[in-house]
């Protein structure tokens, strides 16, 4: 990036998953978080990415779905069966 | 007698401390059948959940958790805890899976290259063109999702996120997976996949966004209503 192109929105939004992973370069972070202190809206943005992992991840855990009796049955026979 | 009360007490205990790998693992591998028991009621649902990722209906989906679990239950006393016990659970599920004859086609390298062309994260459209307007800023920038339930996962927010997941594009949908739902490292992806750093990173941002995208457009509707 040189001095003459501005840090801009459009690019914040394709940064934003390496910036999270922490897989930029320092200089290019300190341009980001310039940019994010004086642009609500990629803040906004940034806090939307943060809000859509952390709801993608409650999936796998939060599953209410109980396993039918009779295969926990089964698997808990095998279990204890292996146990012998 | 004293011996009794004691067992019985670090086994009251114990059930309590499932949740920690180290308790788990031991009593798994002293075939204890209460761990087993949470295990099962724990995860049983998530594995069920991560593999209709893979294959073409739950009834397979059902058969691959179940040879999992008969996978779990012979291999836990080689699992050595380099990784987490959810992890390597997940390993062995994906494994399983993989070889249960796959949704489609997965050649990852093919698909992380065809990943790698120019896709924008945010329709183009919503960015200033011209210079002196302010070339590449916000012109139709993301609204605020201030509902409170936005932390909370209803039915319907789940279903807008599955149904995100199930259109992207089989790496996406791999690596997003791997990372987001089952909570993989990014190197553990990478192994799994057998693919650089740089191109998980690419995977997963297009994944992500596009269920941003989806989550964004639900609470537009939310708001137009």
């Amino acid at each position: 990036m040189s001095a003459a192109t501005p840090y801009v929105c459009r690019q914040f939004v394709e940064d934003v998953t390496a910036y999270l992973e922490g897989a930029l370069p320092e200089d290019l972070v300190a341009v980001i978080e310039l940019h994010l202190a004086d642009c609500p809206h990629c803040r906004e943005y940034l806090a939307q990415m943060r809000t859509t992992i952390a709801l993608t991840r409650t999936l796998s855990d939060d599953d209410v779905e109980a396993i039918p009796d009779e295969v926990r049955e089964r698997l808990m026979r095998a279990f204890r069966e292996r146990r012998d | 007698m004293l011996l009794c009360w004691w067992t019985r007490t670090i086994r009251r205990v114990a059930v309590f401390e499932f949740s920690d790998d180290d308790v788990l693992v031991e009593a798994l591998t002293a075939r204890d059948p209460d761990a087993f028991a949470y295990l099962l009621d724990r995860y049983h649902a998530a594995l069920i959940h991560l593999a209709q990722q893979y294959v073409p209906s739950r009834a397979v989906a059902e058969e691959v958790v179940q040879e999992t679990w008969l996978a779990v239950i012979e291999g836990i006393d080689r699992f050595e805890q380099r990784s987490s016990l959810k992890t390597w659970l997940f390993r062995i599920l994906v494994n399983i899976a993989r070889s249960h004859g796959v949704k489609e086609s997965r050649s990852i390298p093919f698909a992380a290259h065809a990943a790698l062309d120019d896709e924008a994260a945010v329709d183009p459209r919503r960015f200033r063109r011209f210079v002196l307007r302010g070339r590449g800023q916000w012109k139709v920038p993301p609204q605020s999702w201030n509902d409170p339930e936005q932390h909370a996962v209803d039915a319907e927010t789940r279903t807008v996120i599955d149904a995100a997941v199930e259109r992207l594009p089989p790496a996406q949908r791999e690596v997003l997976t791997m990372r987001d739902l089952v909570g993989w490292s990014a190197s553990e992806v990478c192994e799994a996949l057998e693919i650089t750093e740089a191109n998980q990173r690419v995977l997963l941002h297009r994944a992500r966004s596009k269920v941003r995208g989806a989550l964004e457009r639900h609470s537009d509707e939310g708001r137009s209503r």
